[in-house]
């Protein structure tokens, strides 16, 4: 039986913030929003195989003010995984652990997310203003 | 000294009675799908983004088109299928964290799977449906 008594480690409230505490936090947090995420896939797909009204509404209801705000959290969340998730299977392959590289690759994978996203969003307001 | 006659008489290893609790049942198996679901949605999430951007203020009949193309039907299916595994893997990790009433545990990873399954298996059915029907 363990000891329940036994004194516990520090929680985060003690640590100083660190840009690899808010990397680890935000591919979590984006995870989680993400998995909430593939109901909008299986929205779209079960919409367009609706026929063409299904499909219409769709697009009414995703080019909204409020389905655009999603998207664009959506978009970010995306990407931000994407970024973190190639940066943590670089880190399991066994490579960039000295701490001024996890640093640095941490402020890289936030940077190209907003990168990425600021992209993806020009090119879509490029193509025909919003949906 | 007794407590050296209950070593004696108990021999099985100390072991026994951890009712392979913890990560003794599957090893890394979780841990390595993780990471190859990861890896196929890389490619395949990229590809998917890339699709979509193509499809954008895209009418019913060209989306419709587009996703019937044998390639573009093939991929979706793949995308779908290793993002709701990906993602049961990933609210897997989650619950076991923070969820720690054992019944609620149990419950919400039950939970999640049929809900992942039900999703997977109703987008398949949408890209067959777009695919076979001319």
């Amino acid at each position: 039986m363990a000891d329940m008594q036994r004194p516990l480690s520090p929680h985060l409230q003690i640590y100083k913030w660190q840009v690899q505490m808010m990397t680890s936090i935000l591919h979590r947090a984006t995870g989680v929003a993400l998995a909430v995420g593939t109901l909008l896939v299986l929205w779209g797909l079960l919409s367009l195989a609706g026929g063409e009204a299904s499909f219409n509404q769709f697009k009414v209801c995703t080019g909204s003010p409020l389905g655009l705000v999603l998207l664009l959290g959506w978009s970010w969340a995306l990407f931000y995984h994407l970024c973190n998730g190639i940066r943590h299977l670089i880190q399991d392959a066994g490579a960039g652990y000295a701490i001024p590289q996890f640093v640095r690759s941490s402020w890289l994978s936030v940077a190209g997310s907003i990168v990425l996203t600021v992209l993806v969003w020009a090119y879509a307001l490029m193509a025909g203003g919003a949906a | 000294m007794s407590a050296k006659d209950t070593v004696m008489k108990d021999r099985r290893n100390p072991l026994k009675t951890a009712l392979g609790l913890g990560s003794s049942q599957s090893g890394v198996g979780h841990w390595w799908t993780q990471r190859v679901t990861a890896a196929a949605l890389v490619l395949l999430g990229l590809w998917f983004v890339a699709t979509v951007l193509c499809l954008l203020h895209a009418d019913y009949a060209t989306a419709h088109a587009a996703v019937a193309k044998p390639w573009n039907a093939l991929l979706l299916i793949a995308f779908v299928l290793t993002m709701f595994w990906h993602a049961v893997l990933g609210l897997q990790v989650v619950i076991e964290d923070y969820v720690h009433t054992r019944w609620k545990e149990v419950v919400l990873l039950v939970a999640i799977k049929f809900l992942a399954v039900l999703g997977a298996l109703a987008c398949v059915l949408a890209v067959l449906r777009i695919a076979l029907t001319p």
